[in-house]
C-alpha cells in the first residue's frame, strides 16, 4: 500500500438516507466492493482523503422487476448478477459481461454501480447498459432524477453526477431483439479490455462499444446505416468516422479499429 | 472492531481503511496470505470472507466486521486439498498456493475441469503450468484426471 492510511477517514453509513445525509454534509468518495478504490490507493494514484462506506446499505443491493422494468440495484454484486433468474431472462448479455470481470473474487465484491461510477472506458458493463438505453437513478438527499446511461458520461471519467448523489439502482426497459457480447483482451477473464461491443440485433439496432473513446459510446449513425438496409461494408465504414480508439498500454489505435470493424460484421452475421 | 477468524472470536484494533490482508499479516501475525500483485489480478491474497473468496488486499478491514474469515491456517495443514498440492506438486514457489487452495474449496461437489479453471482464474501461478494444480482438485474430488 503505497498511501498512508493515516491520513484517511471513512464514515459508515447505516441505510441509504443516512448515506444521503453524509453525502450532503461532506463531500466523500463512497467505497461499496472497494476493487477500484484499493487498486488506486495500493498503488498511490491522487485519491480523495474521504470516504463513506456503503457496503451494508442492502436496499440498494436488490434484483426485482417493476411492472416490465429490469430494476437493478446499484450494489448488485458480478455474482449476483450472474446468478440472477431474472438478468438470465432479461438481459442475458449482462450476465456474459459479468462473467469476464475479473476472477470470482472480483465478482463477489464488484458492484454494477461501482463499475458505472467508476467510469473507466473499459468497464466491462457499460456498453450492455449503453445497448438497452439503461437509465441511472441518481438519488440525493432531496432529490431524485433519471438519467440515461448513454447521457451520464461528459469525458474520461467525468460525469453529470453532483457530489452529493448516489446511484442507487440501475433500470432496464424491455429489450426486443437478439442480444450479443463480446469482450476482446489477453485473455478471457481477469484482464483488462482492449475492446468490448454489446449490441442488440433488431430492425432498429442498437450497438455499443468499450475502450474506442473516452467513454462509452454508442454508434448512432452506424446503427442508422444498418437499420436502413446498408451493406454491413458501408457500416463499417460508418463506424471508423464514430469511434476514436487510442493507442495505450493495452493495445493499439489501428488493432481496436481494425477489431471494432471485425466485430461489428461478425454481430450483423451471426 | 470484532470478527471471527478461523473460528475464533478476534478483537483487534485498527484503523477502519486498513487492507484485511494488512490485519491479518501484521495485527494477526497470519503470514500464509500472501500480497501479490496489489491489483484484483493474481489472487494470492484470496481468503474466505461468510465462505466467498475475496481479494483481502483490496478489502478495508471495517468490511469484516462480525464476519467470519477463514485463511490457509484456518485448515491447520489438515486439509486433504493441502496434501493433494503437495503430493501432485500443485505448488513450487508456494506464493500462488494458499490462495488457490482459498479458492478451490469453494468448488461445488463434481466440478467438471472447465468449472475450475473458471473458479482458479483468478489465482494466477507462474511455477506449475497449472495442471498439477487442476489434478490436485479432481483427485479431491474424486474424479477422474484426464490423461
Amino acid at each position: 500500500m503505497k498511501t498512508a492510511m493515516s491520513g484517511l477517514d471513512l464514515r459508515r453509513a447505516t441505510s441509504l438516507d443516512d448515506a444521503l445525509r453524509i453525502m450532503r454534509d461532506e463531500v466523500r468518495m463512497p467505497i461499496a466492493g472497494a476493487t477500484d478504490v484499493y487498486v488506486a490507493l495500493n498503488f498511490g494514484q491522487p485519491m480523495p482523503r474521504h470516504y463513506v462506506d456503503i457496503w451494508a446499505l442492502d436496499e440498494i443491493r436488490t434484483i426485482a422487476m417493476r411492472g416490465d422494468i429490469l430494476v437493478l440495484g446499484a450494489l448488485a454484486s458480478f455474482t449476483s448478477l450472474i446468478r440472477s433468474p431474472l438478468v438470465a431472462v432479461h438481459l442475458p448479455m449482462l450476465v456474459e459481461a459479468a462473467r469476464l470481470v475479473g476472477g470470482i473474487q472480483i465478482q463477489n465484491r464488484g458492484t454494477l454501480g461501482g463499475n458505472i461510477a467508476n467510469g473507466s472506458p473499459a468497464g466491462d458493463a457499460l456498453p450492455v447498459l449503453a445497448a438497452v438505453d439503461a437509465v441511472l437513478v441518481l438519488r440525493s438527499v432531496d432529490s431524485e432524477r433519471r438519467v440515461p446511461i448513454t447521457e451520464f458520461y461528459t469525458g474520461y471519467r467525468k460525469t453529470v453526477m453532483r457530489p452529493d448523489e448516489l446511484i442507487t439502482a440501475i433500470e432496464v426497459a424491455p429489450v426486443e431483439g437478439r442480444q450479443y457480447f463480446r469482450k476482446v483482451g489477453t485473455r478471457a477473464a481477469l484482464a483488462i479490455s482492449k475492446i468490448v461491443i454489446a449490441g442488440v440485433r433488431s430492425a432498429s439496432p442498437r450497438i455499443a462499444f468499450g475502450s474506442v473513446a473516452a467513454t462509452v459510446v454508442r454508434v448512432p449513425a452506424t446503427e442508422r446505416a444498418l437499420a436502413s438496409g446498408a451493406t454491413i461494408d458501408e457500416a463499417i465504414r460508418m463506424l471508423g468516422t464514430e469511434i476514436k480508439p487510442i493507442d495505450d498500454l493495452r493495445s493499439s489505435a489501428a488493432y481496436r479499429s481494425q477489431v471494432a470493424a471485425n466485430l461489428l460484421r461478425r454481430f450483423w452475421s451471426s | 472492531m470484532k470478527f471471527i477468524l478461523n473460528g475464533a472470536t478476534t478483537e483487534i484494533v485498527a484503523h477502519p481503511m486498513t487492507r484485511l490482508m494488512d490485519v491479518l499479516r501484521v495485527e494477526c501475525g497470519l503470514t500464509g496470505t500472501k500480497e501479490g500483485c496489489g491489483e484484483g489480478e493474481c489472487g494470492a491474497c484470496t481468503v474466505l470472507v461468510n465462505g466467498d473468496p475475496v481479494c483481502s488486499c483490496l478489502m478495508p478491514v471495517s468490511q469484516v466486521a462480525d464476519a467470519a474469515v477463514l485463511t490457509i491456517e484456518g485448515l491447520k495443514g489438515e486439509h486433504p486439498l493441502q496434501q493433494l498440492f503437495m503430493d501432485e506438486v500443485g505448488a513450487q514457489c508456494g506464493i500462488c498456493t494458499p490462495g488457490m487452495i482459498m479458492t478451490a474449496l469453494t468448488l461445488g461437489p463434481k466440478p467438471s475441469l472447465d468449472d475450475i479453471k473458471t473458479a482458479l482464474a483468478g489465482n494466477l501461478c507462474r511455477c506449475t503450468g497449472y495442471s498439477a494444480i487442476y489434478r490436485a482438485v479432481l483427485k479431491w474430488r474424486g474424479l477422474d484426471v484426464p490423461a
